[in-house]
């Protein structure tokens, strides 16, 4: 049994693949792939029924993520087969009209597949026993009616129609998983049962308003109850074998099956019944009545629909026993003559290539069976007797006049009813006589036709049990109902036989009245005016979605340039300014200075404090002056070196001038490139808003920096002084910092030079500048080479370099130095070079791949990381052995200078790679 | 080699494998750039070799995390404070496997063309890679520091990588604000180490609660600081509006990568608010309290951008931005729920994001008038199969049913439910109003094509199998959806239980004790024998922190 329930839920999944993949063998053989995995399924429901209909309720589990809840748990009761029952028996009728419907043309395996997809999702919504599970299946249903709707893409109508049945279904879906995770919250858990078993919980909660509000709305929307009934007519735009499923038959009845499932848990309650029942009623004579004034045949029947369902939410409302089963058994039948029509229409749309009821006429002619067919279901439609339609009908007119206890109030609900059933069978009445009756029409597309065979069997087989039921309803349908009636009810069912006559009473007088009254209506109206004279464009639901979908698009569109785009200067701003910010936010209340004192101040020190405020204030009035700039950038550098050199920090000033001179080196190459000046981009407001921020972002770090240095705090660094001359195996504890204690981190930092280097080497790789022809003062460009004074000075740079290089790499670990500040020597060094013998001379006797260089002194330094692996010890651990070689006695070498000879490479490729692009660009603009 | 030899002569092999991720990529990376001048065969052999090595070893610390407590390594042998960590546990473990799966198609995607740009491609993507693997890995907030540069670095280069007017300039606004970003970071990291006087998060778990209200003020603001970075890493709005400029214009391969990119901020969010700031901050206001708003702020603006984009690749990039909305949400309720539903969604944002960008570029290659603007006009060359991996990547992205991205926004939304009304609300409505654009984005794509042909070339069969492979990740995520909630709701266990990382790092085994036995040695025993216990002040940080002002007063 739980293998079969599980094949169920499975089947339609499997076979939504098989229509492309039989594509290929002969051209129906989509239509048969899909049509067997249908027959499957029904075959499989079929199976199952015995358990269903002695009214047993089975569950079955299979575990999917069980923190979240979401199980994928199968309920087979008598609510669960009697829809599976409608999914796959009018999923096969349907997939046997839809061979005969599309043209061959048409993309059939893309059609089958998603038909069997959204019978696989409806046939989840109605298994599920897990409420997450069902929402997950619901929201599927919508993607694939989306997707059916606007199978014909090519067609506006369905395009627009699709995307508005997938916002309006879809929200109604996030309003219902919104209901359901409050539901979960209160009960404890998603299962059915428990939701069902915990009525009393969820009905006292303080959050039953919400729950009860969002499941509503998800099945308001699904079931198109007024006033979010509007996507349902525009969703006849699908294909007809798709209306006759989704938009009538199924889909639009799953709103219906969760107002059943949970009535137990979330029914019986005054908001119940006030919301249910008055949307009920409202949608079952608003649209009754529209359905009438509609001409095209799928619009009359949609608007039906949508009154039928409105019926059987009206009969939902009303909350007693009975109710619950008149509106089990109106569904059902609804079902049956609602598909039968639309396929009949659909055959109409088919033989006489129009819809429009006011050019067709006289068809009985052409068409004498299925006119015939059309005119049986129309009939149950209308509720005549003997009919299945006539059945239910009169249940819900008797229900409707139970509601003595309301007073007046309780009137309106039968004089609605009342009214709607004349609506009714006025459209009914329409729908047959329009079309098969009256003269012949002139104007049609093409001589109308009967249907072919596989068209019409399916509206035969329906036409016939609404004909079955009308007539034996106690051996045909009765068994379903009762289990069905009984899943729903969750409780013995109330006493009731259905036969056709219950004597003369209120309801039949009623039934009698409407059909007197509605064929009358038929024939006396005026409806030459389409439903749009009557109503203001813009009170129509899709009109109004449309405009607001376009209003809030446009609103994103009118906000959006704010933040989009090139705006470099703003993103900055809202970065700083948030930073500003929330570091108040973090430091408020807090004391600024801690208690370490402040060191008084030599004249030195405030000169050159002086100098960098002249400097950084120059820098920021001079900004679109470039050579300027960099001038002052420079400046600005070398008192910042000064700065390290006064406070003890030799390596950092060491460092820090050769990157200043490095930097500056190549910017000014760089700038060669580059207009002289930078074009004035702010206006004038802007830049006071930036220089604000500007001043206000510097004091705060101005501040920030007070509070640190005047914290006493014990920090790591008192160990790294400690231990640096032992274990590092060296003197200078900020070398052996770099290479040793968190030699990581430089590996790291070299990286980041190296891919510089390369990211640098590839965007300039192919870049070719014009060189402009005059300089910025407008002089011409000299074509002869550097001077000879330079020349002269500059070849013994590179071996005094060189050996400069040597000396601080080799003393770095124990005196300031080290292979960082070297490669910068060595760079410069070669650099010098380019700058006075040009790069085709250097190039010429220094051939090599700079990047290389790079990359092996990468790859010294990782190696030499992996060496300590070898005895097994960390990556980059260092030893300091100590040597006796001969002559020189003992010697004590860091193993860290390997990786130092490491970064020393990586730092020289990095800077030649630079150098050797922008050098090769003024290569290509010599060549 | 018997456990009693390998406990004397030195450390057995297996307790290398958390420098493993960092190692790999450097290696390949530095190979790639000696082997720039052989043949782009050669290069994507060794990159692919890389590629499946990468995967190999996500999966294996992924099992060893799994299996035990955190993994901690002592890089150049220092004991813990002093030295550098890398530490591996669950959550690492599993942002280095998602980085491996979902750079895998990415790398594919490119070798199918985009790594002709130049001669650096494989090697750039190799340093990608060890930033992304470097910052998961690293347990020093320092080297998270070092290797952000390297992620900064190298994205830039990748963006620049076959450059073009637009790659450049989106690039130059990444690299101006990040490094505005790094200069913050620094910024932060002092604060932080002024305050407390050490780097290593683990240390900083233990020594951060004791902090004394005197330097609480600057703890704090470096803290807050902090978050803005990561925030901005993680391209969080109203900081992050960088990201859909700057993906619309990087190599398709790229973008993919750089989904893992945001993720790196999200991480860092989440590993250095659950083990080193929760305790000290009263609440809401605190820095971790602003999670929550940034990642509704993200949530909202995203879908408005969402809904003004005209062409594809930035409507990707803005659903982007949603999803990491969703995730910062998720992260910003600091319960174990929230980082059980992020860790799940971290990965399926990534592969969504990933896969949207590769469809995108897909869709526009194979539209030669209209490109990726959401134009109807010129149909693609392959419909059936775009439209198929476009509904996978946006049904995913947006939260439909029935793919991982409504199983995440599902946990999202039950670990969010007690501040259900203005987080649910925000949710929802973003995935209707995402919903709405990406059904017009598709009946412009896929609808309104019109009879005309298209001039457009099929993609070749790695391109689409590597678009594929993302989606088919996606799928898979969902059905796997059982295994990775408990993965995520161990992994959130692990998170809160702060002293596990503490007693990983801090019990390393440290063959060369330094002589003399420092102080530390001791304090990090007696954090072993002891446990970790947030609400009581470790003894030796308060003592020292109460008693330095009186020392610094007799100086």
């Amino acid at each position: 049994m739980d293998t079969a329930l599980l094949a169920l839920a499975l089947v339609p999944f499997v076979g939504a693949l098989l229509p492309a993949a039989a594509k290929r063998l002969f051209g129906l053989a989509p239509a048969v792939a899909a049509g067997a995995t249908a027959v499957l399924a029904l075959g499989l429901v079929l199976w199952l029924a015995p358990a269903a209909l002695d009214g047993g309720t089975t569950v079955h589990r299979w575990e999917w993520v069980p923190s979240l809840g979401l199980e994928l748990a199968l309920r087979w009761d008598g609510l669960s087969f009697l829809f599976a029952l409608l999914i796959t028996s009018i999923g096969t009728l349907v997939c046997v009209y839809a061979s005969g419907y599309l043209e061959p043309h048409e993309a059939t395996p893309r059609f089958y597949g998603l038909l069997l997809l959204f019978m696989g999702a409806m046939l989840g919504i109605v298994l599920s026993e897990n409420l997450l599970v069902l929402v997950i299946c619901w929201e599927l249903t919508s993607i694939a009616s989306f997707l059916l709707i606007g199978f014909r893409g090519h067609d506006a109508d369905s395009r627009q129609g699709a995307r508005l049945a997938l916002l309006v279904t879809g929200s109604g879906g996030l309003a219902l998983l919104a209901g359901v995770l409050l539901i979960g919250d209160a009960v404890g858990s998603y299962d059915v049962s428990a939701v069902l078993a915990a009525a009393g919980t969820l009905q006292q909660h303080p959050l039953y308003g919400w729950m009860l509000g969002l499941v509503l709305f998800g099945a308001f929307t699904k079931s198109a109850q007024f006033p979010f009934h509007f996507w349902l007519p525009h969703a006849m735009a699908a294909p007809t074998p798709v209306s006759a499923y989704l938009h009538s038959a199924t889909m639009v009845k799953a709103g219906i099956f969760l107002l059943m499932r949970l009535y137990p848990a979330l029914g019986g309650t005054a908001e119940w019944f006030w919301v249910v029942s008055t949307a009920g009623a409202a949608t079952l004579l608003f649209a009754s009545g529209v359905a009438l004034y509609k001409h095209d045949l799928k619009g009359l029947l949609a608007y039906s629909t949508v009154s039928h369902l409105g019926l059987i939410v009206l009969l939902m409302g009303l909350g007693t026993p009975l109710s619950e089963v008149a509106a089990v058994f109106h569904l059902i039948n609804h079902a049956v003559f609602k598909a039968s029509l639309f396929m009949a229409a659909g055959i109409v749309d088919h033989g006489a290539g129009t819809r429009d009821m006011r050019r067709l006429s006289g068809l009985f002619r052409f068409m004498p069976y299925t006119a015939t067919l059309a005119l049986v279901a129309a009939c149950a439609m209308a509720g005549v007797p003997l009919l299945n339609g006539f059945l239910s009908k009169e249940m819900f007119l008797t229900e409707t006049l139970q509601l003595r206890e309301l007073g007046w109030a309780g009137l309106v609900f039968p004089a609605a009813a009342t009214l709607a059933s004349i609506f009714t069978v006025a459209y009914s009445t329409r729908f047959v006589h329009d079309v098969f009756f009256g003269g012949p029409s002139r104007d049609l597309p093409h001589e109308p036709h009967e249907a072919a065979r596989w068209l019409r069997f399916p509206v035969e087989l329906l036409v016939i049990l609404c004909l079955l039921v009308g007539l034996f309803p106690g051996a045909t349908v009765e068994p379903i109902l009762r289990a069905a009636a009984g899943a729903v009810l969750q409780a013995p069912l109330p006493e009731f036989t259905l036969k056709i006559w219950h004597g003369f009473n209120l309801p039949l007088a009623m039934s009698l009245l409407a059909l007197a009254g509605g064929v009358t209506l038929y024939f006396y109206r005026r409806y030459r005016g389409g439903l749009h004279d009557y109503v203001p464009a813009w009170v129509q639901g899709k009109r109004l979605t449309e405009a607001a979908v376009a209003f809030v698009q446009d609103g994103a569109r009118a906000f959006w340039p704010g933040f989009d785009g090139e705006r470099l200067g703003r993103y900055l701003f809202v970065l700083v300014f948030f930073s500003l910010l929330v570091g108040l936010l973090g430091y408020a209340g807090a004391p600024l200075v801690g208690p370490r004192p402040v060191q008084p101040a030599s004249a030195v020190d405030v000169v050159a404090t002086v100098l960098l405020v002249l400097a950084v204030a120059a820098t920021v009035v001079l900004h679109r002056e470039r050579l300027a700039a960099l001038a002052l950038v420079g400046v600005i550098g070398l008192i910042v070196a000064l700065a390290f050199a006064r406070f003890s920090a030799p390596d950092l000033a060491l460092t820090q001038i050769l990157v200043e001179i490095v930097t500056l080196l190549l910017l000014l190459l760089a700038l060669r490139w580059l207009p002289n000046r930078t074009p004035r981009v702010a206006l004038r407001g802007r830049q006071a808003r930036d220089a604000a921020i500007a001043i206000a972002a510097g004091a705060g770090c101005g501040a920030l920096a007070l509070a640190m240095l005047t914290r006493p705090v014990d920090t790591i660094a008192g160990y790294f002084t400690a231990t640096a001359p032992g274990e590092g195996g060296g003197y200078n504890v900020v070398n052996v910092i770099l290479v040793d204690f968190r030699g990581f981190d430089t590996l790291g930092e070299i990286t980041v030079l190296g891919i510089a280097a390369i990211g640098i080497a590839a965007l300039l790789h192919r870049l070719e500048l014009g060189r402009p022809a005059l300089d910025p003062l407008g002089r011409a460009w000299a074509s002869r080479r550097n001077s000879l004074q330079f020349e002269v000075v500059a070849r013994p740079l590179l071996p005094v370099g060189l050996l400069v290089s040597a000396y601080l790499f080799l003393r770095g670990h124990n005196a300031p130095g080290g292979g960082f500040i070297a490669g910068l020597v060595t760079g410069v060094a070669v650099f010098v070079q380019y700058l006075a013998r040009g790069a085709t001379w250097v190039d010429e006797r220094l051939p090599l791949n700079y990047a290389h260089v790079m990359g092996w002194g990468l790859a010294i330094a990782v190696v030499s990381g992996l060496g300590s692996l070898a005895f097994r010890h960390p990556f980059l651990t260092s030893s300091t052995p100590t040597f006796e070689l001969p002559l020189l006695g003992e010697l004590k070498f860091a193993s860290a200078t390997f990786f130092d000879l490491g970064v020393y490479l990586a730092v020289v490729g990095t800077v030649l790679v630079i150098l050797a692009e922008l050098a090769g660009l003024r290569r290509q603009e010599r060549g | 080699m018997t456990a009693s030899f390998a406990d004397l002569a030195g450390l057995p092999w297996a307790a290398h494998w958390p420098v493993v991720p960092v190692l790999l990529p450097l290696l390949f990376g530095t190979l790639l750039v000696l082997l720039s001048r052989a043949s782009l065969a050669v290069q994507r052999t060794v990159g692919g070799l890389a590629m499946l090595v990468h995967l190999g070893v996500a999966s294996a610390l992924v099992a060893l995390a799994e299996a035990g407590p955190p993994l901690a390594y002592a890089v150049g042998d220092w004991a813990a404070p002093f030295g550098i960590f890398l530490v591996i546990d669950r959550l690492s473990a599993w942002m280095l496997l998602v980085t491996a799966l979902v750079a895998l198609p990415a790398w594919a995607y490119a070798c199918a063309g985009e790594d002709r740009g130049g001669p650096w491609f494989h090697a750039l993507f190799q340093f990608q890679l060890l930033g992304i693997h470097g910052a998961f890995a690293t347990g020093d907030l320092f080297n998270l520091f070092v290797f952000f540069e390297i992620l900064l670095i190298a994205s830039y280069a990748l963006l620049l990588h076959g450059a073009n007017a637009a790659r450049a300039r989106a690039a130059v606004h990444v690299v101006v604000l990040n490094l505005v970003g790094s200069a913050l970071f620094l910024l932060a990291v002092g604060c932080i180490y002024a305050a407390v006087g050490t780097l290593n998060l683990a240390d900083l778990a233990v020594k951060a609660p004791a902090i004394t209200p005197e330097d609480a003020g600057l703890l704090q603001t470096g803290a807050f600081l902090l978050l803005i970075v990561f925030a901005l890493k993680a391209a969080a709005l109203p900081l992050g509006f960088w990201l859909p400029p700057a993906y619309a214009a990087a190599p398709a391969a790229c973008a993919a990568l750089f989904a893992v990119l945001t993720k790196v901020g999200v991480y860092s969010i989440l590993r250095v608010y659950t083990l080193v700031f929760p305790s000290f901050e009263p609440g809401p206001e605190g820095p971790s309290g602003l999670v929550l708003p940034l990642g509704l702020a993200t949530l909202a603006l995203g879908a408005i951008g969402a809904l003004a984009a005209d062409r594809l690749r930035p409507l990707a990039g803005h659903l982007v931005l949603v999803s990491i909305g969703t995730l910062l949400v998720a992260v910003g309720t600091f319960r174990e729920a929230g980082y059980a539903a992020a860790v799940y969604y971290v990965a399926h944002s990534t592969f969504a994001g990933a896969a949207l960008f590769l469809v995108a570029d897909l869709v526009a290659r194979q539209r030669r008038t209209l490109g990726d603007r959401l134009d109807a006009g010129e149909p693609v060359r392959q419909p059936a199969l775009l439209a198929a991996l476009f509904a996978g990547g946006t049904i995913a992205i947006v939260g439909l049913p029935p793919l991982s991205g409504f199983v995440g926004k599902l946990a999202v939304l039950q670990a969010t439910s007690p501040d259900a009304e203005r987080v649910w609300v925000l949710l929802l409505v973003g995935t209707l109003l995402t919903v709405v654009v990406v059904a017009r984005a598709a009946s412009a794509l896929f609808w309104r094509t019109g009879d005309r042909p298209t001039e457009g070339k099929p993609a070749s069969r790695l391109a689409s199998a590597a678009a594929a492979g993302c989606v088919a990740l996606l799928v898979a995520l969902t059905l796997a959806a059982g295994p990775a909630f408990d993965y995520a709701n161990a992994t959130a266990r692990q998170l809160l239980d702060r002293s596990a990382y503490v007693e990983a790092v801090f019990t390393v085994p440290s063959l060369s004790a330094p002589v003399g036995g420092a102080p530390h040695l001791a304090e990090a025993a007696a954090v072993a024998e002891r446990g970790f216990a947030p609400t009581e002040p470790p003894a030796p940080a308060a003592a020292s922190s109460t008693a330095s002002p009186a020392a610094e007063g007799e100086r």
